[in-house]
């Protein structure tokens, strides 16, 4: 079994974001780097589907020459290899550029399972994996919670409101990953250490004519006024008083 | 024409499709133009009289679309563009919204929008659109080069309105399908099964974050919960990846988005993926017993302390109460 797994560096920026001077992108000055908690099932589930049913799998991002990072935090998981498309300007390509990218350098190597995130962190574009399984004439299911692979068949659940649709597939096969499909392991001291010495397939790449073009970056409304109903435990009558006035008891 | 891709559930048109159909009414205004609605699905013939406010009905109307059939529905949706070639093409933006379009985004070599929550139109003509990015946390202004605009709306972006007028003309589409576009197809559906009230249903929601310190913990925040009524208890992703709650608890940019009366964070610093899945709520109440906690900025109500010592303490005064 050879399976990829696509992932992008974003800015982890938990407390809030500042936006640079122009509002054109996130301030990354001291602020560390991630990739979706999608994608960090995706990479998991990639080593358990080896794991199990042997085989390589391969990480790949399009991305500056800092996303190593990414790369090598997979690979400290127990994935086996890794490519870089290396672009500067990556927060600009729109999701058929990187689409496309990625489509020209997995086609020749064959790949029978393609992992994506269901949406990047940043950008929520919902998009990427089904425009690369476009390209490939591949089939594709998105947003799965759950992946069974029997022989050339894959089973896959998607939630729906209703509950869960089940779909099965012949590989070669797309699908796209959400958080919840499985709990992310942590890298190992000696992965981390062996991981370092793994080489890096780099290529670069240049950016296609786009059709999305970013214009301004905002932030919404963030409207409340914070009371302070008091400190330790004997703020409770005070926090009863609001769950009465809530009407909340 | 704008044409509006519309979802079906359970024989009715989903709230997100009436949404949709109300930002393609307004937009179609701003533009001078007119609406068309597109339904696929097995038994939406019966639907489209219903609509209002939009010129014609486009039908694919099929026995085999009992459930999504991704790529047919994908070959429909775009030889209604082809043949139609609206300006705009509109879809929710729900998680089959996204899959949908980005297919025919892809089939159709166009790119697409995803999540859209405002439309800026100058001179009768749509020149940009905000999108959410980050769950929601940002807003990111774009436009769109290629022809026609595709695009789909942000659930709960707008609100859906009805409209009155003339029944619309109803025209069956038949697009030839082959086995190819049923080679991704449910094979089943497993309805879920419910317990308890939901985390988007409940009035109120207690979160537990990192400072419950471990899965027994939370057992208080149910205790909180049951004597409250119709709550319900949700996490943070720090909750749920130490596996002190299921995924299914997480509220978040990668979990649940709620929109509760009253959300009582408790040892949850507030972090923006964790708070645009609560921001929704009517009022939010923290206890931390950090003062500088972030989420302090971002709740109506903070108590500042150990909330190992608050929450029994609030259970007490409950069940004192109760007894009274
Ligand atoms: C792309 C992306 C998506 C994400 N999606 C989600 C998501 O969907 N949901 C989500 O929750 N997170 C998400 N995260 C993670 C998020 O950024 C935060 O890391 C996470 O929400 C922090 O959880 P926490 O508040 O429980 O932990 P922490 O940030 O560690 O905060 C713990 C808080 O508890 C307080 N505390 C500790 N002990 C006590 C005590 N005894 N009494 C009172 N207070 C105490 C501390 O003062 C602190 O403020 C995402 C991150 C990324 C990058
Ligand atoms: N620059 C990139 N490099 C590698 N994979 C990417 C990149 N951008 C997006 N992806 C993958 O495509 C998925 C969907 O992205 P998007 O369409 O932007 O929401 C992500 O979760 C990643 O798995």
């Amino acid at each position: 079994m050879k399976v990829l797994v696509c992932v992008k560096r974003v800015p982890d920026t938990g407390g809030g974001f500042k936006l640079t001077a122009d509002g054109m992108r996130v301030d990354t000055t001291n602020v560390g780097f991630a990739i979706s908690p999608h994608e960090e099932c995706a990479v998991e589930e990639a080593i358990r589907i080896i794991e199990k049913h042997g085989g390589s799998s391969t990480v790949l991002t399009l991305g500056p020459p800092a996303a190593q990072e990414q790369l090598r935090e997979a690979i400290a998981k127990g994935i086996t290899g890794a490519i870089l498309l290396e672009a500067e300007d990556y927060e600009s390509w729109d999701p058929a550029a990187t689409a496309q990218a990625i489509a020209e350098t997995v086609k020749p190597l064959g790949f029978d399972i393609l992992l994506f995130g269901n949406e990047s962190a940043d950008t929520c574009n919902y998009q990427v994996g089904l425009r690369v399984a476009h390209l490939l004439d591949l089939p594709c299911v998105t947003g799965i919670k759950a992946l069974e692979i029997q022989d050339n068949r894959a089973i896959a659940k998607r939630e729906v409101k209703e509950g869960w649709e089940v779909y099965e597939v012949a590989l070669p096969a797309v699908f796209t990953v959400k958080e919840g499909i499985n709990t992310p392991r942590h890298p190992s001291l000696r992965g981390i250490m062996s991981a370092k010495k793994v080489p890096i397939e780099q290529k670069r790449v240049t950016k296609p004519s786009t059709q999305l073009v970013r214009k301004a970056l905002k932030k919404p409304q963030e409207g409340r006024q914070l009371e302070i109903l008091g400190q330790g435990p004997e703020a409770v009558p005070k926090i009863v008083e609001k769950l009465r006035e809530l009407g909340a008891i | 024409m704008i044409l509006a891709i519309l979802e079906t559930a359970k024989n009715a048109l989903s709230e997100a499709s009436l949404e949709t159909v109300t930002a393609a009414r307004d937009l179609a205004q701003k533009t001078n133009d007119s609406v068309a609605a597109l339904l696929i699905g097995k038994g939406v013939r019966a639907l489209a009289a219903s609509l209002r406010g939009v010129s014609a009905v486009l039908i694919a109307d099929d026995e085999r679309f009992e459930s999504y059939v991704p790529e047919a529905f994908a070959k429909i949706a775009a030889a209604a563009i082809t043949q139609k070639s609206p300006k705009i093409v509109l879809a929710p933006g729900t998680e089959t919204g996204n899959d949908l379009m980005a297919r025919v985004g892809a089939r159709l070599n166009l790119g697409l929008a995803t999540n859209c929550t405002e439309f800026f139109v100058e001179n009768g003509a749509l020149k940009r659109v905000t999108r959410s990015n980050w769950g929601g946390s940002l807003l990111e202004e774009v436009e769109i080069l290629s022809s026609p605009i595709v695009l789909t709306l942000a659930p709960h972006a707008i609100a859906a309105q009805s409209a009155n007028g003339a029944a619309p003309s109803v025209e069956t589409l038949s697009v030839a399908l082959s086995e190819k576009e049923f080679r991704v197809r449910v094979r089943e559906l497993i309805p879920s099964e419910k317990k308890g009230i939901s985390l988007t249903d409940a009035k109120v929601v207690i979160g537990g974050g990192r400072g419950m310190g471990s899965a027994e913990a939370f057992q208080m925040l149910e205790e909180l919960a049951a004597l409250i009524g119709n709550a319900a208890v949700g996490a943070t992703r720090v909750a749920t990846n130490n596996n002190w709650r299921p995924h299914s608890d997480q509220i978040g940019q990668t979990g649940a988005q709620i929109a509760p009366d009253l959300y009582i964070a408790c040892g949850i610093s507030g972090a923006i993926q964790h708070m645009v899945g609560c921001k929704n709520s009517k009022k939010i109440l923290a206890i931390n017993k950090d003062a500088e906690a972030p989420i302090f900025q971002r709740a109506d109500y903070g108590v500042i302390g150990d909330l190992h010592q608050i929450v029994p303490a609030l259970i007490a005064e409950l069940k004192r109460l109760k007894g009274a």
